[in-house]
């Protein structure tokens, strides 16, 4: 990992963290080498870069690693700042997607691993959860095209990637996020109308795939 | 309240609240304190902070800033040509502040109050280890942040010396109830030092806690909220 010019991202396809950083380097045109892991058998570069959490995704620009995906996000932000700014120049407005970019990582990720995870009552509040999570999130989006006003920002990033679970969410917990929060879903089809989010993100029945393997694994029925 | 009124919600034992309290000292910004009963929530707290009815929550005019370490950054970016910058300027530094601040938050405190919560010996030996392994990884961190000077931040206090600087009341409070030295100078001799100066500094002084207070504080809450039998 010496000194070597240039832009590497550690990940694993189907991160949505991993797809923040992806997202944000598509938006600001940056070329980097991606290296996917094996989150089974961690690489020597994974254990060097991000010696303290062993986590995907890590950003190493230029020999030097940037660890947590919404870290990576604003790093991104600051360092090609000629291009797509992802952040508010308000500080107030700054504050305010930071904020939301927080809910969404306290919240999003955890409540929809307990949709697929568990069942009967405690996959009932998690569903419960989960509706809340998302029209606290519409009410927050209202009439704008994006979190970030008519620019795609912080927020958007940071959520777009979870959009291509909502089939799983649904489908596990059995309801429509398009029923419960309809200005979200059209907000996640607009936001496949950007290059940056459409090469990104894995169709939802892949992802669905995926967290099959998953239940398999943990010995979900 | 006119335009640029500052008021703050917080609670004097948490250090969330404590930090953005001893950032607006440093920067010597005016603002009314108002402490919150969080056993018996205020309309007040529910109002400026409905998402997670929790302090501190920073009220600047009509604006409602919550969460600590977004309150920070909002303190930096408004006020950034009052006194020295809280985040470093440059990207890779302000995301290695942010790395080590979140590190402090997710896994440094859950580790000392989580001794503080444990009803076993053998859970409250694992969250003592897990206390001093990020210790022994926050000494690395200020090593490589203050690059040999007195703060994380360098000649003066910044977002992580706050961050970690808040939570020191805590920390010796655990000590004391543990009886096991966390800010150990054998292991740990660069924080022992800069917990020492830090101290001294008017922020900390104005906003600490007795470690007296602490204690009580968390003794109560082991008996009556976390349900710990305490020997003494």
């Amino acid at each position: 990992m010496a000194s070597e010019k240039g832009v590497m991202l550690l990940d694993f396809w189907v991160s949505p963290f991993g797809q923040r950083a992806r997202i944000a380097l598509a938006e600001k045109g940056v070329q980097y080498e991606y290296k996917e892991e094996n989150l089974t058998e961690k690489s020597e570069l994974l254990l060097k870069a991000n010696p303290v959490h062993k986590k995907i995704p890590v950003l190493i620009h230029d020999g030097k690693p940037v660890c947590e995906s919404l870290i990576i996000v604003e790093y991104i932000n600051e360092v090609w700042s000629d291009k797509a700014p992802l952040m508010p120049s308000d500080p107030y407005q700054k504050a305010q997607a930071r904020f939301w970019a927080d809910f969404v990582d306290k919240k999003v990720y955890d409540c929809g691993s307990r949709l697929w995870k568990l069942k009967g009552e405690e996959q009932q509040a998690a569903k419960k959860e989960m509706i809340e999570i998302l029209q606290l999130l519409e009410a927050q989006l209202g009439d704008k095209k994006y979190f970030g006003g008519d620019s795609f920002g912080f927020v958007d990033v940071a959520f777009v990637p979870f959009t291509s679970w909502f089939y799983s969410y649904e489908t596990c917990a059995n309801f429509s996020v398009e029923g419960v929060a309809p200005k979200i879903a059209q907000w996640a089809k607009r936001c496949m109308e950007r290059e940056s989010v459409a090469k990104t993100l894995y169709d939802p029945k892949k992802v669905y795939e995926f967290v099959c393997f998953l239940k398999k694994k943990f010995g979900v029925e | 309240m006119a335009e640029d009124e500052l008021k703050l919600l917080g609670m004097w034992a948490s250090p969330f609240a404590i930090r953005v309290r001893m950032m607006l000292e440093e920067k010597g910004l005016s603002y009314e304190y108002i402490e919150q009963d969080l056993l018996n929530k205020s309309e007040l707290l529910l109002k400026h902070n409905p998402i997670h009815k929790k302090v501190p929550v920073l009220i600047h005019g009509n604006r409602d800033i919550c969460e600590s370490l977004v309150i920070l950054q909002y303190i930096d970016e408004k006020w950034s040509k009052t006194g020295p910058p809280i985040l470093p300027i440059d990207p890779y530094d302000r995301a290695i502040a942010r790395f080590w601040a979140m590190y402090i938050d997710d896994k440094l405190l859950p580790s000392f109050i989580g001794f503080m919560k444990a009803t076993t010996e053998e859970a409250k030996a694992e969250k003592i280890a897990d206390t001093r392994t990020a210790l022994e990884l926050l000494e690395g961190a200020f090593k490589k942040c203050s690059a040999g000077k007195d703060f994380f931040g360098g000649d003066s206090i910044g977002y992580l010396d706050v961050t970690l600087g808040s939570q020191l009341g805590w920390i010796e409070t655990a000590e004391r109830i543990s009886g096991a030295k966390l800010l150990d100078e054998a292991k740990v001799p660069l924080l022992v030092d800069w917990a020492k100066r830090f101290l001294t500094l008017n922020c900390a002084k104005k906003t600490l806690p007795t470690v007296e207070q602490l204690e009580k504080y968390a003794r109560e809450l082991q008996v009556t909220r976390w349900k710990v039998a305490t020997a003494n």
